[in-house]
């Protein structure tokens, strides 16, 4: 049986001590230990990731994994994917990163519908550029970079990927690994852009462990029908990423539609694909 | 007769460049190598267009400013070029429309009489212009059945009437017995040399002068062998690229320079990550938008120093058709074997113009990169003595493969300890001593002209074709360098050994290569420099040589 264990590598931890982060890679190692054991070969993951505090997270899980720059995590895993689609490719990303930097890409990818699964470690705070507001940080942030409050009402990325057409649009929080888990696994296993926003506290310059723990619940099926985008906005318009009383966490939507992968590919692996007669087609040229 | 030299112009919309090309393949039917240059602005109805097509006996790759014939399907045609006619020289016109003196056919009034659209004025004059050459009307018939696709039969018609409505020929251009070649521009050859050079995945954002590689893969998709992607951005596109290599697809992207200044960023990352890609970049006029459908050689120096940080990159300068072929599928190889960023830098004048192609597709064959052998455990970066570290890709059962952004140990985990940190720059700059090695082996530097004169004509890129006609003129020597970056200095300084004057000539404002190439002793004596976006005719860059030497 694969052990979280069994999927460390020898990287140092360097994340602050109480960081939502290790809520995230714990949870992530334990969805591949339990997808193992379903059957999935570990050999065909690939972790990606953006910069910031939690794109370190790819040094830390033993699987193939491409390190890419800031904002640039959706276009390498569509890169990824479609070259082999038989790999099972999950982007990670910051709120600076998938809603700042990169935030065309991360639309794009709700847009084609390419078979991957993105999760967002939303922490609404730049961490390792020590504390400066984000496109999620609450109106009136006092960060580095506005120090008299930011000027800057937040996104809510709920709403922007239903329209965007996301096919799976859901929020996690990292103090509920459990309940993050089976929404990564769901992500996982569905076939078309899954997305998750991952409501991280940053210990360090945006503590929110609190204002989360009174806060979020849970979507639950039976009483919630994740197949209903009208509702799914109704819940997403419930918290506007400012302040509020309730946040609802879990599937806001689910529906499956063709993949990118599959429109696009139409059955064609890239890499083995017959070279052309170039003699017949200069032909055509005389 | 020697040569021939039509220029057919219009408004856009006219079928100028349409007609052009059904003219330059009726040419090439009958023998004769050819060389089209095609000049638009940057607009989709109206404004004016006018193509070049120059025939030869012998192979050619440049046009002429002065010219035989005008087929003009407007008055500004007339007004614009009428001073570019040779002595002797006659225009066709369209005798309700233009004012001109000439040959006059009533282009629009045989299209309404035959019920044809007023784009088909081009069929018209083409079936007049065949006559006036006194070229059988039976291989004008077969040129426009293999070539349009629809309306032939309408075509046809219309092409027919005209030709006979032309009383007797101006000149006989005689059938050679030379064989046919195909016609190619640059950005096909370019297309086809990396698909002989084991393309799998072409990415690209529409960018002019370089889309037409994307238009051309996508319409022949499933004949080459290759998937397109037209993504979001150019920063999507190169990224998409290094997702795919790194998962072990050969890819490549095109654009010009203001898409690459947005791809400059994962260059960076390709260097660091050592993630194979080739780059088309063809040039423009800058700066800015610059002028966006005509043709400069203003980027040799951005792409050169392009990409934060230090890392080997290659940059090839294709000067025509064929050369775009080799280099490119060149580029393809070295990218896969060195791990590193390969470009290919055009421009608009060799990116669109049309050549007679005469390259063998033989000589460029996909070479395997180094691949991992499977033995003990998997490094992505393992330190080797030539620094090339073997492949591995997601999906091997055995292997881990991490590639990252960030300086890395071998395994590609990120690292910030000083000795690793040397390690892996020494590592990666290590490659550069075995590219050159085998770049050593490939043909670098390009002579032309008489090999024993002292005068150097300095060029590179779409620049050489008028180089070589005015140097054979006057007896000059012309080098070509084919490799910029890392530039061969010896083959370079071997070529230009015992020259007294070398003459420097570039389509831009300060002469790049010049500048390049002095860094390594090299110095320039003289300078010809053409900065209007036009690119050098022959006949012009003939007075301007002359200029310098008297």
């Amino acid at each position: 049986m694969t052990t979280v264990k069994e999927l460390e590598t020898y990287a140092q931890n360097t994340w602050c001590p109480g960081c939502g982060n290790f809520g995230i890679l714990s949870s992530i190692k334990k969805v591949l230990a339990d997808l193992k054991e379903e059957g999935l070969d570990l050999s065909k993951v690939v972790l990606a990731s953006g910069i910031g505090c939690h794109a370190k997270i790819v040094d830390y899980v033993k699987v193939n994994s491409f390190y890419s720059i800031h904002g640039r995590v959706p276009p390498p895993i569509t890169g990824i994917k479609l070259a082999n689609p038989e790999l099972v490719v999950i982007g990670h990303a910051g709120d600076g990163d998938a809603y700042g930097e990169g935030i065309e890409h991360l639309i794009f990818s709700a847009k084609r519908n390419i078979n991957v699964t993105f999760i967002v470690h939303n922490n609404r705070v730049y961490g390792l550029t020590t504390g400066q507001f984000t496109p999620t940080s609450p109106s009136g942030f006092k960060g580095r970079s506005t120090p008299g409050g930011s000027p800057e009402d937040p996104l809510n990325p709920i709403e922007l990927m239903l329209s965007a057409g996301a096919g799976f649009v859901a929020r996690g929080f990292a103090g509920k690994p459990k309940h993050l888990q089976r929404l990564m696994k769901a992500g996982i296993k569905h076939q078309g852009f899954a997305f998750i926003d991952v409501l991280q506290p940053c210990f360090t310059f945006y503590n929110t462990y609190d204002f989360y723990n009174q806060r979020v619940y849970e979507l639950t099926e039976g009483e919630y029908d994740s197949s209903d985008r009208e509702a799914a906005f109704a819940r997403a318009g419930e918290w506007a990423y400012g302040e509020g009383e309730r946040i609802p966490i879990g599937i806001f939507y689910q529906v499956e539609r063709p993949t990118y992968d599959e429109k696009l590919l139409k059955g064609r692996i890239p890499g083995k694909l017959k070279p052309g007669n170039i003699r017949s087609i200069l032909e055509k040229h005389i | 007769m020697e040569e021939l030299s039509i220029l057919v112009g219009g408004k856009a919309g006219d079928g100028i460049r349409q007609a052009g090309q059904t003219l330059a393949r009726l040419l090439n039917r009958i023998g004769y190598r050819i060389f089209f240059y095609d000049d638009y602005p940057s607009l989709i109805r109206g404004g004016h267009n006018f193509s070049i097509i120059r025939a030869s006996k012998r192979k050619i790759q440049a046009h002429k400013e002065k010219v035989d014939l005008i087929v003009a399907l407007n008055q500004d045609t007339v007004e614009k070029h009428k001073h570019r006619l040779n002595p002797g020289g006659v225009i066709l016109y369209d005798s309700k429309k233009v004012e001109a003196q000439g040959v006059g056919v009533d282009f629009m009034g045989l299209v309404k009489e035959l019920e044809g659209s007023s784009i088909m004025r081009n069929t018209t004059a083409l079936g007049a212009l065949a006559k006036m050459l006194n070229i059988e009307w039976e291989m004008l018939e077969r040129v426009i059945t293999d070539t349009m696709d629809k309306k032939v039969d309408l075509n046809l018609k219309i092409a027919q009437s005209a030709y006979h409505r032309v009383e007797k020929a101006w000149v006989s251009v005689p059938k050679l017995d030379q064989k046919m070649l195909p016609l190619v521009s640059g950005n096909e050859a370019i297309a086809l040399g990396a698909v002989q050079g084991g393309l799998n995945m072409y990415i690209a954002y529409p960018m002019t002068p370089a889309s037409a590689i994307l238009h051309y893969l996508a319409e022949h998709e499933d004949d080459l062998g290759v998937v397109t992607i037209h993504p979001e951005s150019e920063i999507g596109v190169v990224l998409m690229a290094l997702g795919a290599a790194y998962a072990g697809v050969k890819t490549m992207v095109g654009t010009s320079g203001g898409g690459f200044a947005l791809m400059t960023e994962a260059l960076s990352l390709s260097g660091q990550g050592e993630i194979p890609i080739v780059f088309v970049v063809s040039q423009r006029p800058g700066p800015g938008t610059g002028v966006p459908t005509y043709t400069m050689q203003g980027d040799l120096s951005f792409v050169i120093h392009s990409g934060h940080g230090e890392f080997v990159k290659v940059v090839l300068a294709p000067g025509d058709a064929e050369e775009a072929f080799y280099l490119t599928g060149l580029a393809m190889n070295l990218a896969w074997k060195f791990q590193t960023p390969c470009f290919v830098l055009s421009d608009k004048h060799l990116s669109e113009s049309i050549f007679s192609f005469d390259a063998d597709p033989d000589k460029i064959k996909p070479e395997d990169p180094l691949l991992w052998d499977g033995q003990g455990e998997y490094k992505r970066y393992l330190d080797t003595q030539n620094g090339i570290s073997p492949l591995a890709f997601p999906g091997n059962p055995a292997a881990m493969v991490k590639a990252t952004s960030y300086e890395h140990d071998e395994y590609g985990i990120t690292t910030e300890d000083s000795e690793q940190i040397v390690r892996m720059q020494q590592k990666r700059l290590r490659k550069k001593k075995t590219l050159e090695d085998e770049l050593s082996r490939c043909e670098q530097v390009k002579v032309y002209g008489d090999p024993e004169s002292k005068t150097v004509l300095l060029c590179w890129g779409s620049t050489k074709g008028a180089c070589i006609e005015v140097a054979e003129e006057l007896g000059l020597k012309v080098v070509q360098p084919l490799v910029l970056e890392p530039l061969p200095i010896e083959p370079l300084k071997k070529a230009l050994s015992g020259a007294d004057k070398i003459i420097d000539i570039e389509v831009n404002t300060t002469g790049q290569l010049a500048k390049h190439v002095s860094a390594y002793g090299i110095c320039i004596d003289d300078m010809i420099l053409r900065f209007d976006a036009r690119p050098f005719t022959v006949d012009s860059l003939l007075e301007k040589v002359k200029e310098v030497l008297s």
